[in-house]
């Protein structure tokens, strides 16, 4: 899990006819990279709101968040309580609970929250990109997905949840 | 237990994959390539191509000639741009041709190509084409394919919904795409663009025999971008029609500012009423500044004539033969049906595409249908004038041509495709992506009333990946599809020069039987000919020294040449008096400071050198034209500036020098 701290954790890729290279932005813990200029190059005609780095708090309070969940998964390995592994699980579920919330009233924001003298106006269109997925927006296609670090994380939190669950109902217990 | 561990683990990991990169990415609209495309677009060596495709040079300002199916380039006809390759704006004879009323204009913008027409088909005479920078029209000669008449449109900024002929040719069109104020009025705030910034929507007579233009009247117009337009035909034929945008009347940020409203306009004009007008003395003759070059393939020169004066109409004093007809969202093209019964305007910031009913406009006119008036000039109702809107047809409509089964083409930028649709039921039916960023596209014929129904070119405006890379500067990109079936095959991807705006395409005989070998050298009444290698003389006129010179396999005549001084202005006058196909000469002499010149059989050009250095100057034929072409050389000696070297010259047979005494 602490690939996360070196690896980026969710990416938005955007595909168009006119951009056979693609177009991709990466999520960090406490940074976002990839063609973000171009993106709010393009985004300017619809009237979204420029995506800048120093307008999500976030980035200041999720590399805290998962070393302290990190922390709490070695004192839990360490100790072997299964009282605290439970704990440990649950806060790491409610951690991504709010994350993705978070995500997504974020995507909303910027999908909706468009400059009225944009030069191209659809009416009744928003441009909200998917939480997970795939996403048809006017002539771009957006994806949603982990990236590297993410599914790491992702794999780590599932893989660990589904020993507890196997161990729980699908073996005998030794008194 | 680790192994059920690990196994329940891969198949979570592998689940997940799977579903993120699979999960449902809808299927992109494919191109249909054709199977057999490579046969369908090959020439073999020594056949021919079946269509000629003229292509506007956009910012190289020239025009280029492809063939069809082959999208070989055959020529970049020079045509407001100065071109060293042939010294066309070089020599003393092409000079004159880039003459406008801001002095010599080296370059212009070239958009739209527009075939002449004769009962509203190609006839392939000439071929039309607006300089959009500095507002002139050029006429291109198909015989010769030489740029032979360019005129000069006053009151205008931005000449680009031009030039767009009449049924018969009888007028070719030009407006302003940048509104300004008359002439003689422009030095005004430019927030007064509202009060004082109009259009001017330009009627140029064309002769009927000769083709010469002339400027018949304008119209004076309310200050909108005039974008492009198309003459009606048939049962509309005494109507032009213009898309305008910007009916905000902007002036600055127009990225923003022009296109909020959330409809823009069409102008309808009646053009045979407006000629009427005009033939009674209705219109005002109003003083304006602008040139008129013709280039005459007898005497093989220009001649440039400063125009005083415009005939104009102002809108608000006709209103019964102008009216706006409102268009969604900024519209670009402006298409008229072959049988001129719709008018299809595509507002480039619209998802659907309007299409106006030629029949309806009549009636909405007799029954006053009117929802406003703007600036003098009466707005028609959108419901009393449209025929439908065709659904869901894509992002960014730009233009339209047909084809002979009562099917529309249009292109769209945004989402970078052509989409085929029925004209009569509006309904599409097929998609075809291009690459990348479609701006027109062009059926041969396809806004004429028999348009072919064999192919549409795709101009595209952004290249990418498409071809080898050529750093960061690359090609256009244009592509080939073939329409003869229920959908569009794409048969052939290449490149274009310069960025072609438009196309215009023409089945090759019409122009191949009257395509020009050679131009006779009995007749050539340049003032400066030498018709024989016997008139070939050099004379002294004070500082002026005039060179009549000959070439023809494999010498030149005069080839030598003494008593040139400093200072001189020396013309050298080049015949090429062969009389056969394909044996041009060219021309040059070391240091001087213009391009050569490329002189074809039977042709006159003339090279103006100021020579500045005492020395030997060589000077040579530049197109390889025979096996002793290396040998066609001659030497200029220069003298000191006031030095008394007689002017003596031998060529050819004639050893002896003759002595020319100053």
């Amino acid at each position: 899990m602490a690939a996360a701290f070196f690896l980026p954790f969710w990416k938005i890729m955007l595909e168009a006819p006119q951009y056979p290279e693609g177009l991709e932005m990466q999520i960090w813990l406490y940074k976002i990279t990839g063609d973000v200029e171009k993106i709010n190059g393009l985004n300017h005609y619809i009237g979204m709101k420029l995506i800048h780095e120093d307008e999500f708090p976030e980035f200041k309070i999720m590399p805290w968040v998962l070393a302290m969940l990190i922390l709490f998964g070695i004192v839990v390995a360490i100790t072997r309580k299964r009282a605290l592994l439970l704990a440990w699980l649950g806060s790491l579920l409610l951690a991504a609970g709010i994350a993705f919330c978070d995500f997504y009233q974020w995507l909303y924001d910027y999908g909706h929250n468009l400059d009225p003298h944009a030069a191209i106006k659809v009416p009744g269109m928003s441009y909200q990109p998917p939480l997970f997925g795939y996403k048809q927006l006017l002539n771009f296609l957006a994806g949603s997905f982990p990236d590297s670090g993410g599914y790491f994380v992702i794999v780590a939190a599932v893989g660990i949840l589904g020993v507890v669950v196997y161990e729980q109902f699908f073996t005998k217990k030794h008194l | 237990m680790k192994t059920v561990r690990l196994i329940l683990l891969s198949l979570l990991v592998a689940s997940m994959a799977a579903g993120t990169l699979s999960s449902c990415k809808p299927k992109k609209v494919g191109s249909v390539m054709a199977g057999d495309a490579a046969s369908k677009v090959y020439v073999a060596p020594g056949k021919y191509d079946d269509f000629y495709l003229f292509t506007s040079g956009g910012f190289s300002g020239q025009l280029g000639v492809y063939g069809l199916p082959s999208g070989r380039l055959f020529r970049n006809i020079p045509v407001f741009s100065q071109d060293a390759q042939s010294g066309w704006g070089y020599s003393e004879e092409t000079k004159p041709m880039f003459n406008t009323s801001h002095g010599f204009v080296p370059w212009d913008d070239s958009h739209h190509p527009e075939l002449s027409k004769t009962n509203g088909e190609d006839d392939g005479r000439w071929i039309f084409i607006n300089g959009n920078n500095t507002p002139r029209i050029a006429r291109i000669d198909l015989s010769t394919f030489r740029t032979v008449d360019i005129i000069e449109l006053p009151n205008a900024g931005g000449n680009h919904a031009s030039p767009f002929c009449t049924e018969n040719t009888e007028y070719v069109v030009g407006n302003s795409r940048f509104s300004i104020p008359m002439e003689g009025k422009g030095d005004v705030p430019i927030t007064t663009f509202k009060e004082n910034f109009k259009g001017a929507a330009t009627f140029v007579k064309v002769d009927k025999e000769s083709g010469n233009m002339s400027v018949a009247f304008q119209i004076i117009v309310p200050g909108f971008n005039y974008d492009l337009a198309h003459a009606g035909k048939g049962v509309s034929r005494d109507w032009m029609f213009f898309s305008t945008y910007n009916s905000e009347q902007a002036h600055n940020l127009l990225e923003v500012n022009a296109s909020q409203n959330d409809k823009d306009f069409v102008m309808a004009i009646n053009w045979k009423k407006a000629e009427e007008m005009i033939a009674q003395g209705k219109g005002k003759k109003i003083p304006a500044s602008f040139m008129h070059n013709t280039y005459s393939e007898k005497t093989h020169s220009a001649t440039s004539t400063e125009m005083k004066e415009v005939t104009v109409l102002y809108a608000e004093e006709v209103p019964e033969i102008i009216y706006y007809i409102p268009c969604p969202k900024s519209p670009h093209g402006c298409d008229v049906s072959p049988d001129g019964k719709y008018i299809v305007a595509s507002g480039k910031l619209a998802a659907t595409i309007p299409v106006f009913s030629f029949e309806k406009l009549l009636k909405a006119i007799e029954d006053k249908s009117y929802e406003g008036n703007v600036g003098g000039v009466n707005v028609l109702k959108y419901d009393a004038v449209l025929a439908g809107e065709v659904p869901q047809t894509g992002l960014g409509p730009l233009h339209t041509e047909f084809d002979d089964k009562g099917f529309a083409y249009t292109s769209f930028f945004v989402s970078s495709e052509i989409v085929k649709w029925d004209l009569e039921k509006r309904v599409v039916v097929d998609r075809a992506p291009t690459y990348y960023s479609i701006g027109h596209l062009c059926v041969p014929g396809g806004d004429t009333r028999k348009p072919s129904g064999k192919y549409v070119i795709a101009l595209n405006k952004i290249t990418k990946d498409r071809y080898l890379p050529t750093g960061p500067e690359l090609t256009q990109s244009a592509q080939l599809f073939d329409i003869s079936g229920d959908k569009m095959q794409l048969l052939l991807d290449f490149p274009t020069i310069g960025e072609p705006h438009y196309a215009q395409a023409i089945p090759a005989e019409k122009i191949v039987k009257n395509s020009k070998k050679f131009f006779k050298i009995e007749e050539n009444t340049n003032p400066f000919v030498a018709k024989s290698e016997a008139e070939a003389k050099v004379t002294r006129t004070g500082k002026r020294v005039d060179v009549y010179m000959t070439m023809i396999r494999s010498h030149i005549n005069p080839d030598n040449i003494e008593g040139i001084k400093v200072g001189d202005e020396v013309y050298f006058h080049i015949t090429n008096l062969e009389q056969d196909w394909d044996i041009p000469h060219g021309f040059a002499v070391k240091g001087a400071n213009t391009s050569e010149l490329l002189i074809m059989p039977g042709e006159t050009q003339t090279l103006k050198w100021l020579p500045i250095k005492v020395g030997m100057f060589p000077y040579y034929c530049t197109d390889f034209c025979s096996a002793l072409h290396q040998e066609m050389q001659g030497y200029a000696r220069v003298s000191p500036a006031g030095s008394a070297t007689p002017l003596i010259f031998s060529g050819g047979a004639t050893a002896v020098a003759e002595e020319v005494k100053k």
